[in-house]
Parts: structure tokens; C-alpha cells; sequence
């Protein structure tokens, strides 16, 4: 059965813990590159959350926009990589194929959101943390482009059970885990083609803009906002 | 032109193919020493990781993409000004047309490189190339890095091709002239060439041909080389006057870097008989009017976006224009347009050799920086401000840059220590055809011929 796998984030919930940046490092094997490195602007997080400031001091709102990969209909970084690595897959991902990729990094320049990210060194986990390295995701090594993937090991996994099960999967049966740390709830995800499922209820809402739609790019992420 | 003795001709073009001064060899071990250190620099970056450039997210191209293009570019040079000479069959062109289609080859094998020097896997580049793999996949073809690869794997050919064709008969007088070694290698390129009249309508047809075909291969080249940057999302990246912008901007560079090359084997071969004033001037007009086409691209280039006022472009427009890169922003202009203008578009300081070889200095180090600022603003400054960042090179990519500098002289020089530098048969045909056109019946010199055939004298002879 076809799907497409979106998400919606109510930015009017999000209170920039950034709970979800965190259990995203620790789901997806991503390596903390120290301070050094992350002032070279070479830290890697596939969701990040974006700060802004509005208005002047004292009266000072600050919004959040937690930033991951748009997972966009029409990518960009897919057409332009000669060698399959980014590709998009049949439920509408855009898929990241480490062992394809040669470091071109044409991808993370077409990016418009600057949400690919590349292993400039190998990483290294000190001991013991390399114990706690999560065995359903590969580590990627030096010179390839990473970027958030929606969990699909979750999906798969989630997938290979209800087929097992021969039951169709149900919605919400699953959540990346990012979604799934939100203390907010902030974040939905869900099949965006299934008109019952919570997701695609809340991206007909009218609070939902995409991020700079207007490249193009068609994406699946949805933003909840309230106009004032 | 003075009348010039054959005799003479051959002493002083294949002179330097026997004779080597100590400073050759001084100076090629300069060359050579930079070109290890760069190798080294770059054994280091493939062991340690990319992470000893300056690349960062989301500035992933630098250094090694600006001297991709810029390399690509100096190419131009050659192949394309050669052909377009010998299409016009301008007289003026036969002792330039040889260092300048070395040039496209030599630059061409630099600029190679760097696309995969930049990989993040560099031992993985053949991934590029579609092949019957054992993993079962093609490689994108919607990719411009692909069509990359075909252009410039295709330019290389041609340009190679185009070199060697009118090089045969002046490797058949070597192998006639040369002992030892010499003779066994320029028997085997001169490809059994004994001069008969089969031979020259061969050779003359062939090259008419690939004057032709090289035209269109070298325009789309930089074409598709600056598709690498146009078909991307990125502001003042996707723009559709990045293909005509880029293939001036090349043969302004190819230009440049001819007139530079050509001072140098004037000077240190001694050809000042051969490579006189004369052609310095009509290239320097040429540089000239490149400058002013180059300089009318990036009015409309910048004008455009300024007048059109899109924020994700202007945070780019003003980051050239009154921000980090203003200063190198107007530094290349001064090199692209004052200083070619001033100097070129005075006649006596066109017909110094000193003049348009200090113009071409200056846009060679211009167009180097206009590719830098092609490159490297656009991404700093991507869409959401959030992710903006900044680029500074390391001392790796540094070495690398500079090591590829040395590597074209180095080339350049072993080249011309190989092969003579001017074509000694274009030249002797050159002065047979000016004697046949000084007759009274003048008709046959109108006629568009390149190669008369069989009225020519043997080489060797």
C-alpha cells in the first residue's frame, strides 16, 4: 500500500526543550563532533531547533522552529547526486543510501534547508559510550552525507510486524523519536494519504505553512502557526 | 613578418628540445617540490578526512571547486581559440596555435582532478562513470556532476585529439633528425608519417573536422560546468545567465593564461623572431574585448537581482556588495576591467610584451577570485539566516591550490622540452603560401585552404 509519510509540528506548542534533538542523537547513532568542530559549523543534528527573537528588548517574544529533513515531495538534493545515494523511496522519503555515496556534497548545497550533514572525520563514540550505539542504525563513516531518515528503521520494523501479523498498520502505531519525546506533543507524524489518520487531519488545518515552500520543493513536514 | 629561413626555423624551435639550461632543471625542481607537497597535503586530507579543509555546513564547496572551474576554464584557452583561428584561417595564428592547445590539454588534466580531490571518498570516483557493477545501479543521469563527467571526460579527447593531429608531421621531422631514445619515441608518435599527399589530405581533412567538432564540445564543457551551480536552488546560483556568463568568463581566463604562456616560452626559448609583438596585440585585443563582454555579464548578472529584490538573493547580493566579500568583490574588478582597459586599449602599451602580459596577470588572479565569489557567498548565505556560516581555507587546501599552479608549469615545461612549441610545418607552409600569394595571379591564396597537398616539401627535408 502506498503512503506518504509526513509530519506536522504545532509551533505554537513547542517550547524549544530540544528533547527531541537529543533523542534523535541517541536513536540514530549521530556522533557529537566537540566544540571545536561545532564552532567550525560541522555539528550534526538532523532536527535542530531554530531560535528567533521578535521584537526589541524588553518586550521580547522568542519563537521556536524545529528544523529537520522536509522529506520534500520534489527534492532538490535527489536529482542532483550522480550516484543514487539520495533517492526517493516508495513511501515518499527522501532515503540516504551510505554505502552510494562518494561525498560530493552537491546535495547538502541544493538543500534550501541546510539539513544534510557531512562526516568531515570519522566519528568516534569514547568508551563506554559506544555500548549504547543503537544496533538497527549503521554508523556512518568519513567522507558521506547523513541526514534525519524519519526513523525508518522504526517504520520497517513497525512494517515487517503488522505484515507479520497480516494486519494493516495502524496510524500512530509508531513515531520517530523525536515525535516521541516532544514533552509538548508538538509533534504528529503519521501517513499523509490516509484522510482518517491524525496527521493529515491536522495539516488541513488553516494554521498549516510549510518551510519555503516557495522553492519548490514540495515539503512534507507541515508547520502549525497561528496568524496574529 | 620578415622572410625566414626553414633552416633557420628548425634551429631555433627544436634547439630547445636538445638543449637544457641549469635553470630548467632549477626551475623544475622548484615546480616539482611544490607539486609533492601538495600530493602530500593530500595523501593527508584522504587519510584524516575532509575535516582538514576549511569546508564546513553548509559551505561544502571551496577551494577545490573554485580551481575545478577555474581550471576548466583556463582550458578554453586552447582548443577553442585555436579552432576558431584556424576556422578563420587568420596567418597570424600558426606559431600560437600549439602552446595554446597544450594549454587546453594540460589545464584540462588539472581541473580533472579536482573534482575528485573535493570527494568525500575520492577512491570511489569510477562510481561516476555507468558501468556494468557488481551493484547493480546506474549512475544518476539527472545529475549535473554526471554530465560533468561525460563533458569534460569527452573536451579531453577532442582536446587531446587536436593536439597531437597537427603535431604528427613535426614528430615525423624529429624522428628524421633525433638518435637515441628521441627516435624511438618519435617514430612511434609520428604513426608512420612519411609525408605523401594521401597523408596530408588525411591529416588536412581530419583537423578541419576537428576544428568543427571541438567548437560546440568546448562551449557546452563550461556550460555544463556552470549548470553545476545554475540547476541548483541556491540564490544567485540558479540563474540562466550562468552559461554565456561562464564560457566568457572562460576564454577571458584562456586568453589571459595563452599571452602569459607565450611571453615565457618567448623569453626563455628565445622565439622572440616567432612570437612578436605583432601577436601580442591582436590577442590583447582580443583579452580586451573578453573584458568588456565579462563586465557587461556581470552588469546584467547583478543588476537583475538587485533590481528584482528577492530577500533569499539579496542577503547574498549585499554579503558582495557591503559585506565580508566587498573588498575582494571590487579588487576583481579592478583586475577584470580597469586593468585590462587601461593597459589594452592603448596601442603602444598593447604592442609592449610587457603590457599585455601584466593585464593577463591580473585577470588570471581576477577571474580566480570571480569564481571564488561565484562559489563560496551563495552558500554562506542559504535561505533560512539560521544555518548561514562562513569559509575559511586551511593551509591544505592552500597546498593544493598552489601545487596545481606548479603542476601546469611543470607540464607545460616537460611538454615543451617534448614537442616543438611552434608548429614548424604550419609556419613553413605559412611563409610558402605568403610567397605564392605575393605572385601577380593571386587567386589561389583566397582560395580557404589549409593544406595544399602535395606541393609540399617532405618533412625533414
Amino acid at each position: 500500500m502506498a503512503r506518504q509519510w509526513g509530519m506536522v509540528i504545532d509551533l505554537d506548542r513547542c517550547t524549544g526543550c530540544e528533547a527531541c534533538v537529543v533523542a534523535c542523537h541517541a536513536e540514530n547513532n549521530i556522533a557529537t563532533v566537540g566544540e571545536d568542530q561545532a564552532a567550525r559549523g560541522r555539528a550534526m543534528h538532523w532536527i535542530r531547533v531554530e531560535r528567533y527573537w521578535e521584537g526589541n528588548f524588553p518586550e521580547v517574544r522568542v519563537t521556536y522552529r524545529p528544523v529537520l529533513c522536509q522529506q520534500c515531495g520534489d527534492a532538490p538534493c535527489e536529482s542532483v547526486c550522480p550516484t543514487y545515494a539520495s533517492y526517493h523511496n516508495p513511501e515518499g522519503l527522501n532515503a540516504q543510501i551510505y554505502n552510494r555515496c562518494i561525498g560530493t556534497r552537491y546535495c547538502g548545497n541544493a538543500c534550501p534547508y541546510n539539513v544534510r550533514f557531512f562526516n568531515f572525520f570519522n566519528p568516534v563514540w569514547d568508551k563506554p559510550l559506544n555500548l549504547q550505539l543503537n544496533p538497527d542504525v549503521s554508523v556512518r563513516s568519513v567522507g558521506i552525507m547523513e541526514k534525519c531518515t524519519f526513523c525508518i528503521q522504526r517504520i520497517k520494523v513497525a512494517e515487517f510486524r503488522a505484515q507479520a501479523e497480516k494486519r494493516p498498520l495502524k496510524d500512530e502505531e509508531f513515531n520517530p523519536a523525536c515525535v516521541q519525546s516532544c514533552p509538548p506533543t508538538a509533534m504528529v507524524f503519521g501517513d499523509l494519504d490516509n484522510p482518517q489518520s491524525e496527521v493529515s487531519r491536522l495539516a488541513r488545518s488553516n494554521r498549516a505553512t510549510r518551510l519555503l515552500e516557495e522553492v519548490g520543493t514540495a515539503p512534507n513536514v507541515i508547520y502549525l502557526r497561528s496568524v496574529s | 613578418m620578415p622572410a625566414h629561413s626553414p633552416e633557420q626555423l628548425n634551429e631555433d624551435v627544436l634547439r630547445p628540445l636538445v638543449h637544457t639550461t641549469w635553470r630548467f632543471y632549477l626551475t623544475a625542481g622548484i615546480l616539482g617540490s611544490i607539486v609533492l607537497a601538495a600530493l602530500a597535503a593530500f595523501i593527508y586530507q584522504v587519510y584524516s578526512g575532509l575535516g582538514v579543509s576549511g569546508l564546513d555546513r553548509p559551505v561544502f564547496w571551496g577551494f577545490y571547486i573554485t580551481n575545478f572551474v577555474f581550471w576548466i576554464g583556463i582550458s578554453h584557452a586552447g582548443t577553442l581559440i585555436s579552432a576558431i583561428l584556424r576556422l578563420t584561417n587568420a596567418p597570424w595564428r600558426r606559431p600560437v596555435t600549439r602552446c595554446a592547445e597544450a594549454i587546453t590539454v594540460f589545464a584540462l588534466v588539472i581541473g580533472g582532478m579536482f573534482p575528485i580531490i573535493h570527494l568525500g571518498r575520492p577512491y570511489l570516483f569510477f562510481w561516476l562513470f555507468p558501468y556494468p557493477s557488481e551493484r547493480g545501479i546506474w549512475p544518476n543521469f539527472h545529475s549535473p556532476l554526471l554530465w560533468d563527467a561525460f563533458a569534460i571526460s569527452t573536451y579531453l579527447t577532442g582536446s587531446s585529439i587536436f593536439l597531437f593531429l597537427p603535431t604528427i608531421p613535426d614528430f615525423a621531422l624529429l624522428r628524421d633528425k633525433a638518435s637515441g631514445w628521441r627516435r624511438k619515441l618519435y617514430r612511434a608518435l609520428s604513426l608512420g608519417w612519411t609525408g605523401t599527399p594521401r597523408q596530408w589530405h588525411r591529416l588536412e581533412m581530419a583537423m578541419r573536422i576537428m576544428a568543427v567538432v571541438i567548437l560546440p564540445v568546448a562551449v557546452s564543457v563550461h556550460t555544463i560546468v556552470s549548470w553545476d551551480f545554475a540547476m541548483a536552488p541556491v540564490p544567485m546560483w540558479h540563474s540562466t545567465v550562468f552559461g554565456p556568463y561562464f564560457v566568457a568568463g572562460a576564454i577571458f581566463s584562456g586568453i589571459a593564461a595563452l599571452i602569459i604562456a607565450m611571453a615565457f616560452l618567448r623569453k626563455a626559448f628565445h622565439l622572440e623572431q616567432y612570437l612578436t609583438p605583432f601577436h601580442f596585440d591582436k590577442l590583447g585585443k582580443l583579452l580586451l574585448l573578453m573584458s568588456l563582454v565579462w563586465a557587461y555579464f556581470i552588469i546584467a548578472e547583478r543588476l537583475t537581482v538587485w533590481y528584482g529584490n528577492e530577500s533569499p538573493e539579496m542577503a547574498v547580493y549585499w554579503s558582495t556588495q557591503q559585506g565580508r566579500f566587498t573588498h575582494l568583490f571590487w579588487f576583481m574588478v579592478f583586475c577584470n576591467l580597469v586593468i585590462p582597459f587601461a593597459i589594452l586599449s592603448i596601442k603602444h602599451f598593447r604592442f609592449s610584451i610587457a603590457g599585455p602580459v601584466i593585464a593577463s596577470t591580473t585577470v588570471v588572479i581576477g577571474m580566480w577570485i570571480e569564481r571564488f565569489l561565484i562559489i563560496v557567498p551563495p552558500l554562506e548565505r542559504k535561505y533560512l539566516p539560521y544555518s548561514w556560516g562562513t569559509y575559511h581555507p586551511t593551509w591544505v587546501e592552500i597546498t593544493i591550490t598552489a601545487g596545481t599552479f606548479a603542476a601546469m608549469a611543470l607540464l607545460y615545461m616537460i611538454f615543451s622540452k617534448l614537442v616543438p612549441i611552434i608548429s614548424v610545418w604550419e609556419m613553413k607552409l605559412g611563409w610558402q603560401q605568403e610567397a605564392e600569394a605575393s605572385r601577380p595571379v593571386a587567386s589561389e591564396a583566397q582560395l580557404p585552404h589549409m593544406i595544399p597537398g602535395a606541393d609540399l616539401p617532405a618533412p625533414g627535408n
